[in-house]
């Protein structure tokens, strides 16, 4: 029975996707898509506990072996971040229910939840892939998905937003193909667990490019500060649920392949520079950015890319603390994120303005939703009692622990990163969420072409998933103890990978 | 391993550029000739390199000769259906571009338009510096 396990989260949301296609009422539609993710997340928190107690659970798909077949590994990395995604994915579709997203119109409806259960299929295969093409398909299968959503009903504003978004990405996968190909014909496999061994043996030249063009590969997608310039052009124009989704999840899939293909395949035991030099410049440009915007969901997309960078912090460490540090801001990214996005949705509906300037002439939000955009807001720039200030320590920990050079530059830009962060939220504070006080401090800068207000809807589902967000956030700050634990130990799993590849190719024959 | 046949090296070099090209240009339709280009290209990588073409890779017992490598195969075959899927809907999405907007010009940079504006009317607005070369029109940056 716990064999099939891995399985469950890739087939459970296709299925469900295909049933939704048959003409259902419309509540039946909502009802499936729901349990569905509910019965998944189950499965999955099923697979976090099985995973750390016995290890990698591995699925060879139609009984094929590892490098022939198409291979479903859930470790512990994998299993965390998969729990925390769909918890985070079902409470978005909650609170898209609520809103009523896209479904004035029956149709739209019934693509969004297919769409949207095709992208969770993605995200769950991305995280569960063993070999780099299944990776490839899984990404395909999650942006395939998110062209769609970000597309849906889209007006002409919309539409030239999501063709910028469209095309980036399939770019950026075509050079992810050709990696593949490239690392085939050097090698002779594609399976993640063969591959580390094996690339080794090349030449370092050929070694270090095919590294480098993977960087540059999930850099793209992961949105990295050189190669970040679609996204925050094309998420904002989502409504604030499709925003959330996207924001939470396609980034820290690309992160997550990151932290596995690099840890995988090109392990290395010093500081890795040139990625500590990306994760500075992505951390100080992209709040840059943020407090330079006056709409607030560009505002939020300029903080997401900036906090990719640290995530990278621990990457470019490439110890056991750096990696817990990554791992921990991840799970914390990918909640906080959502939360907050999902509180600037209720934000918005209620001023009617993404526009900060002109949200001070609109009235008071309310002290519920005031109070779900501050906490995510404080967690996100690392005040004390909250989840940010636990994984932003941990990585700060593992900065001085390492002591280099660069590890202090990384330390220094993440803090004055946390602090940009804080103004940045700030402005929003006085801007929006301040029962009327004038805005003292600079005058935001005049907006030309502010996008039209998203439809307003104040359903109690929509607080309901902000709240649950919310609360899952202070969650991850009670309970960071035994997190941090596991965080380590699946960091310990990343840097010592034999037991990732014993389990996936047997025994005896790595 | 296996030596790489010259002319389909030449071929998948040629794709590549004549994409990348076509990709950087201003008309979405000449974008999505680019991306079609540019999925041909990777397509033909991935078959060349399987190595030397062979046998039909099916095993029926006695044969004992050097059948081409599958593997390949199977992963060009799924990298066709996907790029060809891609591939109609940013079709159907350049042609609903056209039909909104009334031209299949890439816009300029929201950030870009910005600061433009912001400069005609002559005022100081400070604008975010990394995005006001990230154009919206590079494909490949």
């Amino acid at each position: 029975m716990t064999g099939a396990l891995p399985a469950l989260p890739v087939l459970l949301p296709v299925l469900g996707a295909g049933l939704v296609l048959f003409p259902l009422p419309h509540a039946v539609v909502r009802a499936l898509s729901t349990g569905v993710l509910t019965v998944v997340l189950v499965c999955e928190a099923a697979l976090l506990v099985l995973a750390d107690s016995r290890g990698p659970q591995v699925l060879h798909v139609g009984g094929w072996p590892a490098p022939l077949g198409v291979t479903l590994v859930a470790d512990r990395l994998s299993a965390l971040l998969l729990t925390v995604s769909t918890l985070v994915a079902l409470a978005v579709l909650v609170f898209a229910i609520g809103q009523g997203t896209a479904e004035e119109r029956p149709r739209a409806a019934v693509v969004f939840h297919l769409a949207y259960l095709l992208l969770v299929t993605g995200v769950s295969l991305a995280f569960l892939s063993g070999d780099l093409f299944n990776l490839f398909v899984a990404f395909e299968v999650m942006l395939a998905a998110s062209y769609v959503l970000i597309t849906l009903d889209a007006d002409e504003s919309r539409t030239s937003a999501g063709m910028t978004y469209t095309i980036v990405s399939l770019t950026s996968s075509l050079l992810f193909l050709s990696l593949i190909a490239l690392v085939y014909a050097a090698t002779g496999t594609v399976t993640l667990a063969q591959l580390g061994p094996r690339l080794a043996e090349l030449p370092d030249g050929l070694n270090g490019a095919f590294a480098l063009l993977l960087l540059s590969v999930l850099g793209i997608k992961t949105a990295i500060i050189p190669m970040h310039f679609w996204l925050p052009d094309s998420y904002p124009t989502a409504p604030s649920p499709i925003t959330a989704v996207f924001a939470a999840l396609l980034t820290k899939v690309g992160v997550y392949a990151l932290l596995r293909t690099q840890t995988l395949l090109f392990p290395r035991t010093d500081v890795w520079t040139l990625l500590a030099c990306a994760a500075i410049i992505t951390m100080i440009v992209g709040i840059l950015g943020a407090i330079a915007q006056d709409d607030l969901n560009r505002l939020l997309s300029f903080t997401l890319v900036s906090h990719i960078g640290y995530m990278l912090f621990g990457l470019a460490l490439f110890d056991t603390r750096g990696l817990t540090g990554s791992i921990l801001y991840v799970v914390h990214h990918i909640v906080v994120q959502a939360a907050l996005f999902l509180a600037a949705g209720l934000v918005v509906g209620r001023a009617g303005t993404a526009a900060l300037h002109r949200m001070t002439r609109r009235p008071y939000p309310g002290v519920l939703v005031v109070a779900l955009f501050a906490v995510p807001a404080m967690s996100l720039s690392g005040i004390p009692p909250f989840s940010g200030f636990i994984a932003k320590l941990a990585l700060l920990q593992a900065g001085a622990a390492q002591g280099g050079p660069a590890a202090y530059a990384l330390a220094a830009s993440a803090l004055l990163t946390s602090l940009l962060t804080l103004y940045a939220m700030t402005r929003v504070w006085t801007a929006a969420l301040t029962a009327r006080a004038p805005a003292h401090g600079e005058e935001p800068p005049p907006e030309p072409d502010t996008p039209t207000a998203r439809t307003s809807g104040t359903g109690r589902l929509m607080l309901a998933a902000a709240a649950g967000m919310t609360v899952t956030g202070l969650a991850i700050a009670v309970w960071a103890g035994p997190l941090a634990d596991l965080g380590t130990r699946a960091a310990e799993d990343l840097l010592h990978p034999q037991a990732y590849r014993s389990a996936v190719l047997g025994e005896g024959n790595r | 391993m296996n030596s790489v046949d010259v002319t389909m090296a030449l071929v998948v070099g040629g794709l590549f550029t004549a994409g990348f090209h076509l990709m950087l240009q201003r008309s979405l339709m000449r974008i999505v000739f680019g991306f079609i280009l540019l999925g041909h290209g990777t397509n033909l990588l991935l078959l060349v390199v399987g190595g030397s073409p062979g046998r039909p890779p099916v095993l029926d017992g006695e044969e004992t000769a050097p059948t081409a490598d599958p593997l390949p195969q199977a992963m060009a075959l799924t990298a066709i259906v996907i790029t060809f899927g891609l591939t109609v809907f940013l079709v159907a999405l350049a042609y609903r571009s056209w039909r909104l907007s009334g031209h299949d010009e890439v816009r300029d940079d929201v950030e870009d338009r910005r600061i433009g504006t912001a400069r005609e009317r002559a005022r100081n607005e400070p604008g975010p510096e990394h995005d006001a070369h990230g154009t919206t029109n590079g494909g490949n940056r």
